[in-house]
């Protein structure tokens, strides 16, 4: 039980996925204007990253490692992430259509967040099951969440107050995240 | 000829992926802890994006225009695969430094956004050449980026040592955060130099999407329509 909850708090803030793990750090830095935006950003990515680690790892133990197809990886698994993002915002258009409109714009933009293809791919190189993979999963979407909403926030701030003119834009946000990240790198002593 | 060397040009210093389009920030933060890490995921990236430039563009007629995103990832993703096994089969220790980082390629969205934006448009020969200019481009940043941190954050360049014996070094660059400092400053002191790149022109919406480019674009219009 123990080693399970390490997961989850090792996956969300000790190895962090955008902060020290640079995964998703596109989207971070791109969708980060407003805390409200981010946060819905954040619950799709949460959904997504879930559902394609477990998804991915039944695949990988009962396809691709029985048939010596490992290699293979790499191309399954983002086909996999692809499809799935497809068939989660057409499940949710159906089932539920305020979700889809607050999620809506960003669901596409995950398939190429490399964080979804980065968690699938770690698990397998850290031997995880299934329950472990989905656990890693949440934990490391919870991660990217937490950083994303807090990157908001910080910058909300930035917009009213005086910032010299060379690190305008995208200078000051890398600044505000570096300042994250060194944070978040006092979160390793819990390791 | 002349056009060839043109696109080669546009790669390193017009349109440099890095500084000036701030595409791939994903591999290029992670992996530049030293110049050699820098300079191996560059050139890993340049054989991909060459071949993936040859390929796209050699077939671009022959895919229907309504399945060509998934058609060009499932030839990225292939070529990564391939470029995978042959690092891990000789040069092991660079596999050890980078990791997830190879496979990751897939979703650098240079790659793709050559693809959408070159190959997809052009003939092979030129689009090849297209995938020089931008792998070098690449490689040049990530090398450059990767020796500021392991000159001042190690005191080394390419493993050897450079700095005196008296300098104490800023060992903070080479961890997570010294990645988002170096390439603050960097772009900062470009802002200070007015060369106009995609991070000071514009800083919000999509400039930054890893995704797909075309995607990325046609949604923030839609998002923007709404707002």
């Amino acid at each position: 039980m123990t080693s399970l909850i390490m997961i989850v708090i090792g996956a969300a803030l000790i190895n962090n996925v955008v902060l020290s793990q640079f995964l998703g750090l596109c989207s971070f830095l791109g969708v980060s204007k407003q805390i409200k935006t981010s946060a819905s950003l954040g619950a799709a990515v949460i959904f997504v990253i879930t559902i394609a680690s477990a998804v991915a790892n039944l695949l990988y133990d009962f396809v691709l490692d029985p048939l010596g197809l490992s290699y293979l990886q790499t191309i399954v698994f983002i086909l996999v992430i692809a499809a799935l993002v497809q068939v989660v915002e057409m499940f949710l258009k159906k089932t539920s259509p305020g979700l889809y409109n607050a999620l809506g714009i960003y669901l596409p933009l995950i398939t190429t967040n490399c964080a979804v293809l980065g968690v699938a791919l770690t698990n397998v190189t850290n031997g995880y099951n299934f329950i472990e993979s989905v656990l890693a999963g949440l934990g490391t979407a919870v991660g990217y969440t937490i950083a994303i909403v807090l990157l908001a926030g910080i910058r909300e701030r930035i917009e009213e107050s005086e910032v010299p003119a060379p690190f305008r834009g995208a200078p000051i946000v890398l600044l505000s995240a570096a300042l994250m990240a060194i944070a978040f790198y006092g979160f390793s002593g819990l390791a | 000829m002349n056009q060839n060397m043109e696109r080669i040009y546009n790669g390193i210093v017009k349109e440099n992926p890095i500084f000036i389009m701030m595409l791939g920030i994903c591999p290029t933060l992670a992996v530049t802890t030293s110049a050699t890490n820098g300079f191996g995921m560059g050139i890993s990236t340049l054989v991909v994006l060459v071949m993936s430039n040859l390929v796209i563009s050699a077939v671009r007629k022959l895919i229907p225009d309504q399945v060509r995103l998934p058609a060009y990832i499932v030839i990225v993703a292939s070529l990564v695969t391939v470029v995978q096994l042959l690092i891990q089969a000789y040069v092991p220790f660079l596999d050890a430094a980078l990791g997830i980082y190879i496979p990751l390629i897939v979703v650098n969205c240079i790659i793709l956004g050559r693809a959408e934006a070159y190959a997809s448009k052009n003939p092979p020969l030129l689009s090849v050449f297209d995938g020089i200019g931008m792998g070098l481009g690449f490689t040049f940043a990530l090398t450059l980026i990767g020796l500021v941190r392991e000159l001042f954050g190690a005191g080394t360049a390419f493993g050897v040592q450079v700095m005196p014996e008296f300098y104490q070094p800023i060992s903070i660059l080479v961890n997570a955060p010294g990645a988002f400092l170096v390439l603050a400053i960097i772009v900062a002191v470009m802002n200070g130099a007015s060369i106009s790149t995609a991070a000071n022109r514009k800083v919000e919406g999509c400039d930054g999407c890893c995704a797909n480019c075309a995607q990325a674009s046609e949604n923030c219009g839609k998002k923007e329509g709404k707002a």
